[in-house]
C-alpha cells in the first residue's frame, strides 16, 4: 500500500456521511414542517448505514491484523487513517448521536426545533467527530474539531426565541473559539519546533532529537490547555454548566455524550502518538487537571438544584477520571480511558433520555425536585434512573464500576497508588449527589398532580434497553473490555510499523 | 464436589426477587407475598445441603465453582465456602425467610418492592460470603448497599433519609479503600484470587497499609468503635425486617472480612497492631455497653447492644499469644456471630411486634405488657436472657469461649471483656423490666392483643434456634473447627522477606 496515494476508499464512512448529509439538507427543503418525521427516519437510516460502514472498516482492520499486516490504513497522503481505535470510536459516536435523535424527537417536536437544521447540523457534527477520530495530521484534527464545534454552536442556538439558549450558545462559542485559538497556536508551535504537521512524523522527529525544546514545551502547554477546554476539565470548565443548563436537553445530551469519545481519540493522537516521548511531562499536566476536575466537579455538583447543572459538574468529574486514565500514558491507561469514554456515553445518554422523557410541552424537567416521587408515578423508569445514577456513582454491578476499576487498575499498575486513593475519595463524595437523586425518586412523595409519562413506545423500549445495558455490561464487561484494549494495542502496534 | 448448591443459594433468591418485582403495584400484593415466601423458602432449602454435605474434616474450600468472568483482568467468578463462611450463608437464607414472614401484613405499601429488595439482598449477601475472588467479593459487598439503602429510605422511620444516606456513604467509604487494596494485591500477584493473596510475601509497610484499608471497610461494617455511629441511626429508622437483616447478617459480613482478608493477608501487621483492635473492641464492649444502659429508645438500646456484642467478636479474632491466635477465642467469636444473628433478629422482631401495635419505640411508653401479652412476654424473656448471655441460651456459648480464650492470653483483657456479662444483663433486663412488668402503663398498652399466628411462628422458630444452639452448640462449632485451625496457621505465618 502506497501511503502517499489518495486511497479514498479508506474513508468510506465519512464520505458516505458527507454525501448523505448534503442530500438530507436538500431533501429537507421539500418536506413540510408537519412531516419532519420523514427526515428523521432518513437520518436514522443514514446513521445506521454509517455504523455498518464503520463496522466493515473495523473488520477489515482486524482481518489485516490477523494476516500480520499493519492495521493502519492511510488515506489522503497520510492525513487520514483508519485503525481499530478510530473505527471503534466511530461506532460509539454514531450510537451516541442516534440516541440523541431518538430520545430527543418528542422533546424537539414539543419545542418546535424539529427542523431540517437539527438533522443536518447533527450529521455534520458527527462528521466532525469522525474526522477527528481518524485524523493523523494536525490540520485534519483541527478541521474535524471545528466542524464539530461550529455545528454545535449553531445547534445550541436553534430555539431562536429562547434567551437562555442564545446565551448558552454565545458562551460556548466565545470560550470554544478561545480554546480553538489556543490549540491552533499550540499546534503551530509544535510545527515550528519539529517542522511537521503529521502526527507520526512529529513523533519520529522528536525521537531523533530533531526539535526545538523550548518551542515544543510551549506548544505542548498550549495544546494541553486547548484539550482541557474541549474536555471541560478544571480550570477550563467554566462553559460546561452554563451550556448544559441553557441548551435544550437533547443538545446537552449531544454535547455531553459522543464528543467525549472524539476528545479521547483527539488526545490519544495528539499527546499519546505525536508527543509520545513526552508522556511523563504531559502526563503530569493531565494529573493536575484531573485532580482539579475531580475535586471541583464533585464538590460543586453537591450544591446543584438543577439536575442539568448537576450532570454538568458530574461530567467534569468524569472527565477527571478519564484524564487519569490518559495520564498513565501507556496502553493500559489508554484502554481504560477508552472504556471509560464509551461507557460514559452510554450512561449519560440514558440519563438525558430520562430527563427528556419526563419533560413535556411547556414543562422542562430540569430540577432535582422534578424527580420527586417518581417511584410512585412510574416505578419502571424510577428503576431505570436508579441504574443510571448508581452506574455513574461507580457502584457494582453497573458498568460504571468497571470503568472506574479499569482506570484504578491502570493507576496502580503505574505505581500511582496515591492517585487511586484520591480518585476513590472523590468518587465517595460523588456518590452523595447521585444518591440524592435516588432519594428524591424513592423516598419523597410526588408534588401535586403530575401527568402520566407520554412517550412513544420506541423511546420507552430503547431507553429501557439503554439502561438495562448498563446492568448487562456491568455483569458481563469482559467482551467490551478486551475488544477495546485489543483495539488500542493494535493501533499502537500499527503505528510503529 | 460441585458448587451447584452454592450457586443456587446465591441466584435463587435474586431470581425470585426479580420475579416478585415483576408483579408490580400493590394491587397484586398478595401474589408478591406468596411468591416472596416461596422464593425465600426455596433459597433456604437449597442452602441446607451446604451443611449436610459439608465435609467436617476438611479445612479447604468446598462446593467450589470457578469460571472466567473478566478475562482481560483475570477476574474469575470463583465461589466456595469453608468453615468460616458456610454457617453465614445458611444463617442469611434462614433470616431472609423470617424477614419475609415478619413483614407479611406489616408492610402495606409497595409490598413487591419490599420483598424483592430483601430477596435480592439475600442473594447478594450469600455471594459476598461465598466469593473467593476479590472483585467478585467487592461487587457483592457493594451491590447489597443498594437494596439496603432503599429498604431504610423507603420503609423507614421519620429520619430515614438521613439514616439511609449515612449508612450508604459510611459503608462506601470503607469499601472503596479496600478496592484500592485489592488492586494493589492484584499488582503483586497478578490475580484477584483471594487464596493467592494468602501466600504472597508483603513488606511490613504494605501490610500495615492493607490492614488500614481492610480496617476501614470491615470495621465500619462490624461496626467497631469509633466508626459505629451509623448503626444506631440505621437501626432506629429501618423497618423491622431491615433491622433484623442488618443486625443478624450484614454486621457479620464485616467480622467475616477480618477472618477472610485482614488476618491471613496481613498476618504480620495483624500481630503487630492486634493491640489496637483489642483496645477498640474493649471500648466497644465496655463503653458502648454503658451507652446502651441509658437509652430510652428500645431499638437504639438493642443497636448499641449489637455493637457491644460485635466488640466481643472482634476481640476474639485478635487474641494473639506468642504470635498464635487463640483457638477458643476464634471459635467462640464465630459462635457468637451465629448466636447474635439469632438473638438480635429475635430482639428486633420483638420490638417490631410491639411497635406495630403501639407505634412507639420509647421504653417510657410501655409498662405492664406482660398483663396483656403473656405469650409474647415469655418469648421476649427468653431472648432477653439470651442477649444477656445466660447459660443454656445461644448467647452464652460464644461469650464463654471468648472469655475463656482471652483469659489464657491476658487476664485483664478478659476481665474487662467479662464486664459485658454484667452490662449486658443490666441493660437488657432493665429494659425488659420497664417494658414488660409492672402495672399497665397507659391505654395503648391496655388495648394490646397478644401475638397472632404469624408472629408466633417467627418467635417459635427463633426460640428453638436460640435454645438449640445454647443447649447443644456442637453442630455449630464443629463446622468451623478445621477452618479455624487453618486460619490460625495462616495468621501465624510471616510474610516478610
Amino acid at each position: 500500500m502506497n501511503p502517499s496515494s489518495l486511497n479514498a476508499w479508506v474513508a468510506t464512512p465519512e464520505i458516505f456521511l458527507l454525501c448523505s448529509a448534503c442530500i438530507i439538507l436538500i431533501f429537507d427543503l421539500f418536506v413540510s414542517d408537519s412531516r419532519k418525521q420523514v427526515t428523521y427516519l432518513l437520518t436514522l437510516l443514514v446513521l445506521a448505514l454509517t455504523a455498518v460502514l464503520s463496522i466493515q472498516s473495523l473488520q477489515q482492520g482486524l482481518a489485516l491484523a490477523e494476516s500480520g499486516a499493519s492495521v493502519a490504513r492511510f488515506a489522503f497522503s497520510n492525513m487520514y487513517v483508519a485503525d481499530p481505535v478510530a473505527d471503534f470510536a466511530k461506532i460509539g459516536m454514531v450510537l451516541g448521536v442516534a440516541l440523541v435523535l431518538v430520545y430527543g424527537r418528542g422533546y424537539a417536536t414539543d419545542r418546535g426545533i424539529l427542523k431540517g437544521e437539527l438533522f443536518t447540523l447533527t450529521l455534520f457534527s458527527l462528521l466532525g467527530m469522525m474526522v477527528m477520530a481518524s485524523a493523523t495530521n494536525f490540520l485534519t484534527l483541527y478541521v474535524g474539531l471545528e466542524l464539530l464545534s461550529l455545528s454545535i454552536y449553531a445547534l445550541v442556538a436553534l430555539p431562536r426565541g429562547a434567551v437562555k439558549a442564545s446565551e448558552a450558545s454565545m458562551k460556548y462559542f466565545v470560550l470554544g473559539a478561545l480554546a480553538s485559538g489556543m490549540l491552533l497556536y499550540g499546534m503551530s508551535m509544535l510545527y515550528g519546533a519539529t517542522g511537521s504537521l503529521d502526527v507520526h512524523e512529529v513523533a519520529s522527529r522528536i525521537s531523533q532529537q530533531q526539535y526545538n525544546p523550548i518551542l515544543l514545551t510551549f506548544g505542548m502547554v498550549f495544546v494541553v490547555t486547548g484539550i482541557g477546554f474541549k474536555l471541560g476539565a478544571v480550570p477550563f470548565h467554566m462553559w460546561v454548566p452554563d451550556v448544559y443548563e441553557g441548551a435544550p436537553t437533547l443538545l446537552a445530551q449531544l454535547i455531553g455524550s459522543a464528543p467525549k469519545i472524539a476528545a479521547f481519540v483527539f488526545v490519544l493522537r495528539l499527546l499519546g502518538q505525536a508527543l509520545e516521548q513526552f508522556g511523563p511531562i504531559w502526563g503530569e499536566m493531565l494529573i493536575y487537571l484531573a485532580i482539579a476536575s475531580l475535586v471541583l466537579g464533585n464538590l460543586a455538583a453537591i450544591a446543584q438544584k438543577n439536575i442539568k447543572r448537576m450532570l454538568a459538574y458530574s461530567t467534569i468529574s468524569h472527565m477527571g477520571f478519564l484524564l487519569l486514565g490518559l495520564a498513565v500514558h501507556n496502553s493500559q491507561g489508554y484502554s481504560a480511558a477508552f472504556f471509560y469514554a464509551i461507557t460514559y456515553v452510554v450512561t449519560t445518554a440514558a440519563g438525558f433520555g430520562i430527563l427528556m422523557l419526563l419533560s413535556r410541552s411547556g414543562f422542562e424537567c430540569e430540577n432535582v425536585d422534578d424527580f420527586k416521587g417518581l417511584n410512585k408515578r412510574s416505578p419502571w423508569f424510577a428503576l431505570m434512573m436508579l441504574m443510571v445514577m448508581f452506574s455513574m456513582a461507580g457502584i457494582p454491578a453497573f458498568v460504571g464500576f468497571f470503568a472506574k476499576l479499569s482506570v484504578l487498575r491502570a493507576l496502580v499498575a503505574a505505581d500511582a497508588v496515591w492517585l487511586a486513593v484520591v480518585a476513590v475519595a472523590f468518587s465517595l463524595i460523588g456518590a452523595f449527589y447521585y444518591l440524592r437523586v435516588v432519594k428524591v425518586m424513592y423516598f419523597d412523595e410526588p408534588e401535586g398532580e403530575q401527568p402520566a409519562i407520554a412517550a412513544s413506545a420506541d423511546v420507552r423500549v430503547l431507553l429501557s434497553a439503554n439502561c438495562l445495558l448498563l446492568l448487562v455490561l456491568g455483569i458481563f464487561p469482559s467482551q467490551l473490555l478486551s475488544s477495546l484494549s485489543l483495539a488500542v494495542k493494535l493501533t499502537a502496534a500499527g503505528v510503529m510499523l | 464436589m460441585t458448587g451447584n448448591f452454592l450457586n443456587l443459594a446465591i441466584w435463587v433468591p435474586i431470581v425470585a426477587g426479580l420475579i416478585v418485582l415483576a408483579t408490580g403495584g400493590d394491587r397484586r400484593a398478595d401474589t408478591a407475598r406468596w411468591l416472596a415466601l416461596a422464593g425465600a423458602l426455596a433459597g433456604f432449602l437449597v442452602s441446607i445441603p451446604l451443611y449436610t454435605q459439608f465435609d467436617l474434616l476438611s479445612a479447604g474450600m468446598q462446593f467450589e465453582f470457578s469460571t472466567p468472568w473478566v478475562t482481560d483482568y483475570n477476574i474469575n467468578y470463583h465461589i466456595g465456602v469453608d468453615g468460616l463462611s458456610v454457617l453465614f450463608v445458611i444463617l442469611n437464607s434462614f433470616t431472609t425467610l423470617l424477614v419475609v414472614i415478619a413483614g407479611w401484613e406489616v408492610i402495606k405499601e409497595r409490598v413487591a418492592q419490599y420483598m424483592a429488595a430483601f430477596l435480592i439482598m439475600s442473594g447478594l449477601i450469600n455471594g459476598a460470603f461465598a466469593a473467593l475472588d476479590a472483585i467478585l467479593f467487592y461487587v457483592f459487598f457493594e451491590a447489597m448497599l443498594i437494596p439496603m439503602y432503599l429498604i431504610i429510605g423507603v420503609w423507614g422511620g421519620p429520619r430515614r433519609v438521613y439514616a439511609s444516606i449515612k449508612f450508604f456513604l459510611y459503608t462506601l467509604m470503607g469499601s472503596l479503600l479496600t478496592l484500592v487494596a485489592f488492586i494493589y494485591l492484584y499488582r503483586q500477584t497478578g490475580s484477584f484470587e483471594i487464596l493467592d493473596y494468602y501466600r504472597v510475601p508483603l513488606g511490613m509497610t504494605a501490610q500495615a497499609l492493607l490492614l488500614v484499608a481492610f480496617f476501614f471497610a470491615f470495621a465500619v461494617k462490624v461496626p467497631m468503635w469509633p466508626v459505629h455511629t451509623w448503626l444506631p441511626d440505621a437501626h432506629v429508622e429501618a423497618p423491622t425486617g431491615g433491622s433484623m437483616v442488618l443486625a443478624a447478617i450484614t454486621l457479620k459480613l464485616g467480622a467475616y472480612g477480618f477472618l477472610r482478608f485482614a488476618l491471613p493477608i496481613a498476618p504480620d501487621a495483624s500481630r503487630e497492631y492486634a493491640w489496637v483492635f483489642v483496645a477498640l473492641s474493649l471500648v466497644a464492649v465496655v463503653y458502648i455497653g454503658m451507652v446502651a444502659l441509658v437509652q430510652s429508645d428500645m431499638k437504639k438500646l438493642v443497636a448499641y447492644s449489637s455493637i457491644s456484642h460485635m466488640g466481643f467478636v472482634t476481640l476474639g479474632f485478635f487474641m494473639f499469644a506468642n504470635g498464635m491466635l487463640n483457638q477458643y477465642a476464634v471459635v467462640g467469636a464465630i459462635a457468637l456471630m451465629v448466636s447474635h444473628g439469632f438473638v438480635s433478629a429475635a430482639m428486633f422482631f420483638c420490638i417490631g411486634v410491639m411497635y406495630d401495635r403501639v407505634h412507639s419505640r420509647k421504653i417510657a411508653d410501655y409498662g405492664g405488657v406482660a398483663n396483656k401479652m403473656p405469650i409474647f412476654a415469655s418469648f421476649f424473656m427468653l431472648f432477653a436472657m439470651a442477649n444477656a448471655g445466660l447459660p443454656g441460651t445461644a448467647g452464652f456459648v460464644g461469650e464463654f469461649f471468648v472469655v475463656l480464650g482471652a483469659i489464657q492470653v491476658n487476664f485483664w483483657v478478659a476481665f474487662a471483656a467479662a464486664t459485658t456479662l454484667i452490662f449486658g444483663a443490666a441493660y437488657t433486663l432493665w429494659m425488659y423490666k420497664r417494658v414488660i412488668f409492672g402495672e399497665v402503663a397507659n391505654e395503648h398498652v391496655a388495648e394490646l392483643q397478644d401475638v397472632n399466628k404469624r408472629e408466633f411462628l417467627v418467635l417459635a422458630i427463633l426460640a428453638i434456634a436460640v435454645l438449640g444452639m445454647g443447649l447443644y452448640p456442637k453442630p455449630f462449632t464443629d463446622v468451623t473447627l478445621q477452618s479455624v485451625n487453618h486460619l490460625i496457621e495462616l495468621a501465624a505465618q510471616t510474610k516478610l522477606q
